[in-house]
Parts: structure tokens; C-alpha cells; sequence
């Protein structure tokens, strides 16, 4: 099968599950032999991006360096097709307006695309139109027999290319606007999300959880709605990290981005009650957000200081150590579609507590949940494992087994028999 | 004559409280009475009182013929005394008939036996005493918690005077020989081996309801022509299983009830065929010396480690296997000392409580192969909320043990 993906960001440049999720699909899709034509939104700065250089002007990858074994195979099969923008996974208008404003006049002209608007969008939404109508017309030029889009961003490029191609429009759902924001959502956002659930021929959802508020809350034929959970790649390095000693003090690990649908809130106030019992526990908040500033005002409040601390964003090899140091990870997500991050402290032997509101919580049966907004319960919790290390260990030792049959390939058999359906083969 | 040996194991765990590490020092009573109500309530009135009445019907009916047994945990005649006296009465009712035999086993329905020689003892005696007066029976058989057994057990229940003990007939002790006959357990002089045909067992027990089974439905008819297809030189077969069977695992809707009063009759039908109570059995070994069924010496069965009937395993783990439970085994037997200088029966009865097995279970993570039998009965949300529970509270305990010392000595 051929694919047209409207995807996000590519390794090493990660900042979060969605670039992650899309790069573990795609690697195991071509390594089932499906060929993949992967579109990405590419800001100015091509020095922050390095994987761009695999990329010669034919759009066809050869490249002999810095590639593993995976890797190989991946770039056969894959074309990458980086646009100009100012996009990434977890912008909000308010952050869209100030990358513009320091950003937006340096776009790079780019001779492929003279179709396209050389002008980045003033406010994120324009930008989201203009990215979909460069994206859109790349179906002009391409063949393809189904497109692939992630997430609402996506949706004006992938419902262009569906018009002038008439191929299937599968749309994956990683998260809905009503995860990011709560009840407070953007209606422009709201209104682009839902003409893609609407038109799309087929939408992946990554959980059971994000297929009843996607069937809800738009009002789709539950029928159309596969779910296909997100799954971990393991990596060399990983393994490397795995033997570091921890310090002689417990250390409790919440990595996200501090926002609303995180819950950062909840793990401070669970820290102060955890604090109260045993003293002697080091709490980490690894990742930057709108709520950072909050969040280290309370810790002052409650007087944790000298046990709480805040790393700012992480990447990369930080984000292997951190997980390495880590005796406990925290995901306290008050509302989370999928959540891959347990998944990978799982890969370091961090057992985990899991908020019950995420949708990996209904693949893990190995780690501890709890109701996001119930503190007492998850600190009497975070208390147990730190406890009674016979706990923790059992926790690790299954979630090893646990994620052996976590895989990306299972999920990209799903994905392809969802294509087949969609393409009427 | 070939005989059918029915026993019937009659248990309620105690379930415990949710119990945060914030009620550690708070909080003292432990158990969910209100959910160890409502569960022996729907119990009683799905199985404990329709099988009783119709098992009485039978053995009135059969003038004798029928026959069959029952081992009740104390844990379950805790609950019975306290909440459900009328479904107690309806088992002294049945024992009142003199055709059904009341087992021994240990009180607490606890491990006791793998961690401390005297608590098992003091158990099994408490469990004797109490048997005795409710039913005015001198306990003859003893069954250990879910069926475990190994050598030694049987040594140290052949000292304490019991003439039979029953264990799971499976291949890791039997090898290619049959479970249908008395065997002798090695190193003991008297005591006699029965063990459960666990084929012909669960197939009643589990598979009774099975649509995906091929012998699906199971008649009462069938069933009995698959008994008396045993070989003529086997002496006995031994069903044992849940009580709760009939009518709460096997749902009335799946015509249980009716398998079971039809059951006598057709395996009565067979003229070389009867009904015998586990002791009975024992003692028809002893006396038929010369009948094809005698004891030979070489029908011994070695059994160094410790077998059960729980899981695909047959063995210990489901209870003891993982870090978790032997942790949480370790802990609680480690208080025993403490326990016993208290000279409290409040904390000793606490301290038992806290042995039953079911505790331990529910921390099993073996859920991948035998996972829906796990979480059926499995109050928990996984094995760590059951290990995390159980540590609070022992926590408690340990801490209450101290401080009463604490305030004796002011």
C-alpha cells in the first residue's frame, strides 16, 4: 500500500508522545513493506533538525551514516517530505503568536513549493489553512492509495489531498481539544477537528477512552472509530542507561509537559502529603509549560523547596538519565488519549502509577491507578511503593513481560488492515 | 464395590477493608463486614440453602444410600454464627441424618502448616473442638487449605490421629497409576490417601456450563455411565469440589439442581455401585482385607513438596509464588511470637484472621494463564492494591501489638 502521512517531527528532534507515536507507526509500517510518503511540518531553523540532511532534492533518502538497524529499512521504504512552518505538536495560539513574532519573518523560500504562500500564518490557525493548502496539493504530484493524518493540524492538508485525490482519508486521533483544554475550548480548533472527524473515511483512536468522547462528543458512528493502542521502541541507548545506580534517595519522577491535561497540580499536593510521611524522598518535575510558573510558586507555599525540583524541558539522553534515576513514575494526567511515556519508564524498571483518566491504563495491568483528582489516594500510593522495594520489584519485573507484547508492529497490522477497509481492498 | 466419595469444601474468605496507609494508627478493625454479609447472603440463597434442602431430599429419599461430605472453613462458620445462624442449622440438619461426614481441617483456613508446626496444630485442634460441637462429630478426615499436601503433612496429620487425608490426584504424584484407588502415604503407618479425579471433578465444576465444551450439555445419565466405566480393581472415585458449585458458580439457569438430584439415582442404577463419606472409605480399606480393594504396601504415594489443586501448577504459587506474598507471609508469621506473649484472644483472633489464605491470592500475578479464575474472585483491582492493603493493615496490627506491651507495663 502507498501512503500519504501527514505526520510529526522525526528523530532526534522529539517533543513529545505525538512525534513519537508517528515515527514507532511508520517504522514498523514500512517494515511491513507499505511505502510511506511522510509530510512534516519543518520550522526555518534546518540546524535543529539534522535528519533533514538525509533528505537530497529528489525527496528520496540514501543515506550510509546514522542510520541503525531499524533505520535502514525505514528509509527504503520512506520518503520525507519536509514543508516550511512554523508548527509543532503542542502549539496553542497563544505560543503560535510568539514563535510569529520572533520567527515569522525569517521564512526560507523554497524553490519545490512555488505554489505555496511564502508568508507564515499571523495567528495559528491561519498557519494551520496555509500549511494545508502546501500540504493539500502535494496529492497533485504524488500517488498514493490511502492518506494517513494525525491529529486536527493535520486535517486541512489531509482533506485537500482527499479532494484532488479521492483516496481515503484515514484520520488517527492522538488527542481532541477537549483533552488539551478542558471545557474551555477553542471553537476555531473545535471547528476544524470536527470536519475532519466528520469527513474522514475511517479515524484510528488510540484508546477506548478517546473513541467514546470522539463517538460523544461528535456525534460519530462509533462503527467508523477503530482503536489502535501506541506501543514503545526500545533503542540501544536505552538499554545502556539501564544499569545506572540510583542515589541512596528515593526519587520520584512526573515528566510531561506542565499543562492543564497533565495534572502537574495534583503531583505537588500528593508530594507535600508523600513529604509529611517520609521526609527523605526527592520529587522531579521534568518539562516546561504554561502552568511551570504556578507549580514552583506552590512548591514554595508548601515549603518542599529542598525536596522538589523542577528540570525544565528535557530531551534526548537527559530524558534516559532521568528516567534511569528515577524509583517511581507518576503520570497524573487529567485527561490523556493514550499517555506513551509509562511505557517507556517501564523500559528503565521505574514501575509506574498511572492516573485511571488515560488510555494506556487500559493496557497496563501491571502498574498502580489512581483517580487524577483523588491526591490522598495517589500519595498513599507513591508511599507503598517507596516502601516496600518487594512491590516495586514485582511491579518492574511484570511490566517487562507486560511490554514485550506492547509492540509497533502489532499496531501497524491493525493500521494496514484499517487501510485495506478504507481502500476498499 | 466400587464407591462415589462427594466432598463438597463450604468457604467465605474474609474480605478486608479498604485500608489507606493514612488509617495506619487510626484505624483498627480490619474486615468489610458489610460486604462479607452481603456476599454470604447471596450465597446463602443461591446455593447454601436450595443444595442443602436438596441434598437432605436425597438422602431421605435414598434411605441412606446416598451419601456425602463436608469440610466448612472456620472462616465461613464465623460468618455463619454471626450473620446467617439458619444456614448453619441447615448443615446440623444434614449432619443430624448420619449420612454425611464433617471434615477437619485448619480453622483459619490458613497456610499455618508452611510456616509454624504449632499454629497449624492449635488450628486444626480449634477446628476439631469446634466441629465436634456443632455437629457431634469426631473428626476422622482432615483436608488441608486448598487441598495442599506433601509428606510431611500427612506424617503430622497421622500423628494427631486422623485416619484419612485427602489431596489433588494429580500426575506430578501419581505418575501413570489411577487416582481411584486408597493409597498410603509414604512414611505413614495408617493413615489413607484419597485423591480427587480432578477430570471427573471439574467437569462438574468448571466445565458444567461450558457451551464450547464438546460434552456440552451434561446429563446426570451421561455422567454416571462415565463412573461406572472405571476399571473393575478401582475402588473408589473422589469428586471433590466448591460447594458454591451448585448454584453460584453454575448458576441455577444452567440446570445444575437438576444434575444433581438426578445424579444419585443414575450412579445408583449400577448395582456394584454406592455412595461412601471419605472416612468410610478409609475404613472399608481396612476391612475388606482380601477384597480386590485391599492396601498393597507398594501403593505408596511420595509427595516431598507441596502439591494443591489450585491453577494449571498444582502447586504452592498461587498463594506463595511471587516476592509480594512471601513478603506479606513472612511479615505476619514473623509477629507470631509477639502474638503469643499478648496472651489477647482479640489479637490472636486478628492475627488468624489475617492468615487465610485468600489474603495471599489476591496478590498472585500468575494472570496471564490462569487470569479469569484469578480475577473472578479477586476483590482487588490488581495483586499490588491487594499486597499494598494487606501491608497497611499488618502495619496497624504490628503497631498495636507494641503499643499495648507499651501501655501494660506503665
Amino acid at each position: 500500500m502507498r501512503v500519504l502521512m501527514f505526520g510529526w517531527e522525526f528523530p532526534p528532534r522529539m517533543s513529545g508522545g505525538l512525534g513519537t507515536a508517528c515515527y514507532g507507526m511508520t517504522a514498523a509500517l514500512a517494515g511491513l513493506g507499505h511505502r510511506i510518503t511522510f509530510v512534516l511540518p519543518q520550522d526555518g531553523d534546518a540546524g535543529a533538525a539534522p535528519f533533514l540532511d538525509l533528505v537530497p532534492a529528489s525527496g528520496v533518502p540514501v543515506s550510509d551514516n546514522d542510520r541503525d538497524d531499524g533505520m535502514e529499512t525505514l528509509l527504503r521504504r520512506l520518503t520525507l517530505r519536509p514543508l516550511p512552518s512554523l508548527l509543532h505538536p503542542y502549539l496553542d495560539p497563544g505560543h503560535y503568536r510568539a514563535l510569529y513574532l520572533s520567527k515569522g519573518d525569517r521564512f526560507e523560500i523554497c524553490p519545490r513549493f512555488p505554489e505555496t504562500a511564502r508568508v507564515y500564518g499571523p495567528d495559528l490557525i491561519a498557519e494551520v489553512l496555509r500549511y494545508g493548502r502546501a500540504g493539500g496539493v502535494l496529492a497533485r504530484t504524488l500517488s498514493f492509495d490511502v492518506i494517513h493524518a494525525h491529529d486536527w493540524m493535520t486535517v486541512p492538508a489531509a482533506l485537500l489531498a482527499r479532494r484532488i485525490s479521492g483516496r481515503p482519508l484515514v484520520l488517527h486521533i492522538h488527542s481532541l481539544e477537549y483533552d488539551r483544554s478542558g471545557e474551555n475550548v477553542n471553537e476555531e480548533i473545535r471547528a476544524i477537528e470536527r470536519e475532519g472527524v466528520e469527513k474522514a473515511d475511517r479515524i484510528i483512536a488510540v484508546s477506548h477512552r478517546t473513541k467514546r468522547m470522539i463517538a460523544e462528543r461528535y456525534a460519530i458512528p462509533p462503527e467508523k472509530i477503530s482503536v489502535v493502542y501506541n506501543a514503545v521502541t526500545r533503542t540501544e541507548a536505552q538499554r545502556a542507561y539501564r544499569t545506572e545506580q540510583p542515589g541512596e534517595r528515593k526519587m520520584v519522577l512526573f515528566l510531561g509537559r506542565i499543562t492543564f491535561q497533565k495534572g502537574p497540580d495534583y503531583f505537588v499536593e500528593a508530594a507535600a502529603q508523600v513529604l509529611h510521611v517520609l521526609p527523605d524522598v526527592t520529587f522531579v518535575m521534568a518539562g516546561a509549560g504554561d502552568m511551570m510558573g504556578r507549580m514552583v510558586e506552590r512548591v514554595g507555599e508548601l515549603g518542599i523547596g529542598d525536596r522538589f525540583h523542577f528540570t525544565g524541558f528535557l530531551q534526548g539522553e537527559e530524558i534516559e538519565r532521568i528516567f534511569s534515576l528515577s524509583d517511581l513514575y507518576v503520570m497524573p494526567s487529567v485527561s490523556e488519549p493514550f499517555g506513551i511515556s509509562p511505557l517507556e519508564a517501564m523500559m528503565y524498571d521505574v514501575p509506574v502509577i498511572l492516573s485511571r483518566q488515560s488510555g494506556v491504563s487500559e493496557i497496563l495491568k501491571h502498574a498502580l491507578k489512581v483517580d487524577f483528582w483523588d491526591v490522598r489516594e495517589m500519595a498513599a500510593k507513591i508511599i507503598a511503593v517507596l516502601k516496600h522495594p518487594v512491590l516495586a520489584g514485582e511491579m518492574a519485573e511484570k511490566a517487562r513481560e507486560e511490554l514485550r507484547k506492547i509492540r509497533w508492529e502489532t499496531a501497524a497490522e491493525l493500521i494496514a488492515a484499517i487501510y485495506g477497509e478504507a481502500a476498499g481492498t | 464395590m466400587p464407591s462415589v466419595c462427594l466432598y463438597f469444601q463450604v468457604h467465605q474468605p474474609c474480605r478486608l477493608r479498604r485500608y489507606s496507609f493514612f488509617d495506619v494508627g487510626q484505624v483498627h478493625d480490619y474486615e468489610d463486614d458489610a460486604e462479607n454479609r452481603r456476599i454470604l447472603d447471596r450465597v446463602a440463597e443461591k446455593c447454601y440453602l436450595p443444595a442443602g434442602a436438596l441434598l437432605l431430599q436425597l438422602i431421605e429419599e435414598y434411605g441412606g444410600a446416598f451419601r456425602v461430605a463436608f469440610s466448612l472453613s472456620g472462616v465461613v462458620l464465623n460468618q455463619m454464627e454471626r450473620y446467617r445462624p439458619d444456614v448453619l442449622e441447615g448443615f446440623q440438619r444434614l449432619s443430624a441424618t448420619g449420612c454425611v461426614e464433617f471434615l477437619n481441617e485448619t480453622d483459619g483456613h490458613s497456610l499455618a502448616f508452611l510456616s509454624s508446626p504449632r499454629e497449624f496444630r492449635e488450628q486444626v485442634l480449634r477446628h476439631r473442638e469446634r466441629i465436634r460441637s456443632l455437629f457431634g462429630q469426631e473428626g476422622r478426615t482432615f483436608r488441608h487449605t486448598e487441598l495442599i499436601y506433601s509428606n510431611a503433612l500427612a506424617a503430622a496429620v497421622e500423628k494427631m490421629g486422623y485416619r484419612a487425608i485427602l489431596a489433588e490426584g494429580t500426575e506430578k504424584i501419581l505418575g501413570r497409576r489411577s487416582p481411584n484407588l486408597v493409597y498410603r502415604p509414604s512414611g505413614c503407618k495408617k493413615l489413607k490417601l484419597l485423591l480427587r479425579n480432578y477430570r471427573l471433578s471439574d467437569d462438574v465444576a468448571f466445565r458444567f456450563s461450558d457451551r464450547n465444551w464438546a460434552e456440552y450439555p451434561l446429563t446426570a445419565a451421561k455422567y454416571a455411565h462415565w463412573l461406572h466405566r472405571i476399571r473393575r480393581d478401582e475402588a473408589v472415585v473422589n469428586l471433590f469440589m466448591d460447594y458454591e458449585t451448585i448454584g453460584e458458580h453454575q448458576w441455577r439457569e444452567t440446570g445444575i439442581f437438576d444434575f444433581l438430584r438426578a445424579l444419585p439415582g443414575e450412579i445408583l442404577r449400577h448395582p456394584d455401585f454406592c455412595f461412601r463419606t471419605p472416612a468410610e472409605v478409609a475404613a472399608y480399606g481396612d476391612t475388606a482385607l482380601g477384597d480386590r480393594f485391599e492396601i498393597c504396601p507398594h501403593q505408596e504415594i511420595d509427595c516431598p513438596g507441596f502439591i494443591s489443586w489450585a491453577d494449571e501448577e498444582r502447586d504452592t504459587t498461587a498463594w506463595l509464588g511471587n516476592a509480594m506474598q512471601q513478603d506479606a507471609a513472612n511479615k505476619l508469621y514473623n509477629l507470631e511470637t509477639a502474638v503469643r506473649r499478648r496472651k489477647d484472644e482479640g489479637l490472636l483472633r486478628t492475627w488468624r484472621m489475617l492468615q487465610t489464605s485468600d489474603h495471599f491470592y489476591y496478590m498472585c500475578t500468575k494472570w496471564f494463564s490462569d487470569g479469569d479464575v484469578h480475577r473472578y474472585f479477586n476483590p482487588y483491582e490488581s495483586p499490588y492494591e491487594a499486597y499494598i492493603n494487606y501491608m497497611n493493615i499488618l502495619d496497624d496490627f504490628s503497631q498495636s501489638l507494641k503499643k499495648t506491651r507499651k501501655g501494660e507495663k506503665r
